[in-house]
């Protein structure tokens, strides 16, 4: 098993390919029509994330929202890599697996505008995209907290094969986080626990090298090394370059299919930045312009464009199409979402408690979820 | 007085492993998991037996790794598993604070109704045992703060069955609080399945002059102040609330209406508690039946100590119970 060796002070060298691990059979690069529809979900996430930003700026999001731009590659690329009912869970910093996952932008949307028609009814807000159709088991705000909800999930999939079923789904769950949640010692419970009971999760940390103004040096020992952490659990590691949705997707995909075949856990930490603050009000006074402008030049959308230029004949009109449908869209997802009316008061009391007892007014589905069901 | 009576009378910690064992044969989605539950039986012999009829599958055991394991039950249980999580002591469910208290109790409302928590969080609760200040926690007043959570406290044997299959039955979660002096205690438990409701309270003892009202194992030092109060003329009727959350307040209501006089007796410590809750609502219910202010019992406010004779003053003792009703009925 071979380890990459990180340095974080330096630039992420763009061409070296991550290097990984236990005998895993490298993906080949998906075809054209396959490589578009990532272009078109980068671009999508990209473009909400604007608007997000531009309608938290107009009041119209309120609390913490946290923007996903430059880290697209990542979601994209590693959602693509898993089936589409493999659980997925996320951190805090979460429209963009949202949309990489197949949730509608209205509902994502109407969500983070506090509106009735937000996948969570507007009781979750930026921070918690649930999708129950899309097996997304939501974004979740303490940090690491999901990572032993995560390792639940893992072991739910796996106890329903062994107890339930009779047979073998091959689940793998996707547990997202950033670099800070490294710092939480409920992961290394999580991991712990996955480890001792085989459980086929992929831990994603998403090293977008900033747990908000504190740099990995900073806050994370071994940093260059992380690595390191998942070996003291016996824990097979993988480093990939998270500005390249290719190496992304064929990274992961090579490795979710040795999960599923081993049902056992992996730590990939995915390299990445994020170009815009932790939370809309961040004003990055602890890295500097020319880290930020070094950063961008690496971009994951240019370099997927300029990979289909180069290798299937994309035009610059096709894509300038391409961004203006997905603009629509988004403009769209915006009026929807300001549409959607405010929940009725009697939601105060309604997902307490499933039941009906005192105040509580039992539960029921989101728009969203019935809409689906209705299609 | 004992309000079940009947042939087969067995232990607390067998009436909770009946439970569990019923409930899991029905449902393969429960599973039991929890530090020494499996191999060594239980650390307080309640799962004794049960890792050979059920399997390492489906008891579990963890390492000491209460944040770890309860998020993963946590986990398991959005997906649709009915986990039953033992604390060996609820004293340690505070490094699970976060999982327990922030996914259990608000995953179905932060999903806007997606995903909901059935489990079970169970486990010793209380001092009473020499274990001093960190091991000693009561921490339904702590917890029943906060809502999306059910807190059920067992008195006896026959609750602890019908109580823990209901608790396990539910759709929501569940702490259910057990206490380690009571493991050893027998009582009658009826061989078929019964399940015991949430939000009823139960009588333990009819009287006319005053309403104690308690949960779990300051019952006993109740009753035994009751029968110390019989002797001065003072009859107390004693309720068992069986479930902090839902509160059965209305049964309470009833009695103090009866009695004019109430006094909670409430094992956490008094600020911003269990029993400052009840006082509230039992004034606000009853402030024109009332005779004098609700009285309450607690533990003394200070820290659990661990030398013997400190223990026993620092509980809601009989002695103190018995001080609370002379005052509350004085002039009555």
């Amino acid at each position: 098993m071979k380890n990459t060796d990180i340095d974080t002070t330096k630039q992420p060298d763009q061409t070296k390919k991550s290097e990984s691990v236990c005998s895993l059979t490298p993906a080949s690069i998906p075809e054209k029509g396959i490589l578009l529809s990532w272009l078109r979900q980068m671009l999508l996430i990209r473009e909400f994330e604007v608007r997000t930003m531009q309608a938290y700026q107009n009041r119209l999001i309120g609390g913490f929202c946290h923007i996903y731009i430059g880290q697209e590659a990542v979601a994209v690329g590693s959602i693509a890599a898993v089936r589409p009912d493999d659980p997925v869970i996320l951190a805090y910093r979460d429209h963009g697996h949202a949309l990489a996952r197949g949730m509608d932008p209205k509902y994502c949307m109407a969500e983070m505008f506090g509106r009735i028609g937000g996948c969570a009814k507007g009781k979750g807000g930026s921070m918690h995209m649930f999708d129950a159709d899309h097996y997304l088991y939501g974004g979740h705000g303490i940090v690491s907290a999901q990572t032993p909800l995560g390792t639940g999930l893992a072991f739910a999939t796996k106890y329903e094969d062994e107890v339930i079923n009779d047979g073998k789904s091959d689940h793998v769950t996707l547990c997202f986080m950033g670099d800070g949640a490294l710092n939480q010692g409920c992961f290394y419970e999580a991991m712990n626990l996955a480890s001792l009971q085989n459980l086929p999760v992929l831990y994603v940390i998403e090293n977008n090298r900033y747990s908000m103004g504190t740099s990995i040096e900073r806050g994370t020992s071994m940093a260059n090394e992380l690595h390191v952490k998942a070996e003291a659990f016996g824990i097979e590691h993988a480093v990939v370059n998270g500005k390249n949705v290719i190496d992304v997707y064929r990274d992961f995909k090579s490795i979710t299919d040795w999960c599923r075949k081993e049902s056992r856990p992996f730590f990939i930490e995915v390299q990445t930045y994020r170009y815009k603050g932790h939370s809309m009000s961040d004003p990055r006074k602890y890295r500097t312009k020319e880290e930020e402008v070094s950063e961008e030049s690496h971009d994951c959308i240019e370099s997927l464009t300029q990979f289909l230029f180069e290798e299937h004949d994309l035009t610059r009109d096709a894509v300038k199409q391409m961004s203006r449908q997905v603009k629509a869209q988004v403009r769209q997802a915006v009026e929807w979402a300001k549409q959607s009316p405010e929940a009725p008061l009697e939601e105060l009391y309604t997902d307490v408690y499933t039941d009906f007892w005192g105040p509580y007014k039992g539960t029921s589905k989101p728009e969203m979820l019935q809409e689906e069901e209705e299609t | 007085m004992s309000i079940a009576s009947g042939e087969r009378v067995i232990e607390f910690r067998e009436a909770l492993r009946e439970a569990m064992s019923e409930e899991m044969r029905k449902d393969n989605r429960v599973y039991l998991i929890g530090e020494e539950v499996a191999q060594y039986n239980g650390a307080y012999k309640v799962s004794k037996g049960m890792l050979d009829e059920f399997g390492p599958r489906r008891v579990i055991d963890t390492p000491i790794s209460e944040s770890g394991f309860s998020g993963m039950s946590i986990g398991s249980a959005m997906r649709g598993l009915r986990p039953i999580v033992e604390f060996m002591s609820w004293s340690f469910s505070l490094v699970a604070a976060d999982p327990i208290l922030n996914n259990a109790a608000k995953m179905l409302y932060m999903s806007g109704g997606q995903f909901g928590c059935p489990i079970v969080f169970r486990g010793n609760d209380g001092a009473g045992g020499q274990l001093a200040s960190t091991h000693s926690w009561c921490v339904e007043s702590l917890y029943s703060n906060v809502p999306g959570l059910k807190m059920a406290i067992p008195y006896d044997a026959y609750d602890a069955k019908g109580l823990l299959k209901t608790a396990i039955q539910d759709d929501n979660p569940v702490f259910f609080l057990e206490s380690e002096r009571l493991l050893s205690t027998s009582g009658h438990v009826p061989e078929e399945e019964y399940t015991i409701p949430f939000g009823q309270a139960l009588i333990r003892r009819q009287g006319a002059d005053c309403t104690i009202i308690s949960f779990g194992r300051p019952l006993h030092f109740c009753l035994e102040a009751a029968e110390e109060l019989a002797k001065e003329g003072i009859d107390c009727e004693i309720i068992d609330g069986r479930t902090i959350r839902p509160l059965d307040i209305d049964t309470m209501v009833e009695s103090v209406r009866k009695t004019n006089v109430c006094v909670v007796v409430d094992q956490s410590w008094s600020f911003a508690s269990v029993g400052s809750e009840i006082a509230s609502q039992i004034h606000v219910r009853c402030f024109d039946d009332l005779d004098n202010f609700v009285h309450r019992v607690h533990s003394d406010d200070v820290p659990t100590p661990y030398a013997h004779h400190l223990e026993q003053a620092y509980l809601p003792n009989p002695r103190k119970i018995c001080e609370a009703v002379r005052s509350a009925t004085y002039n009555a």
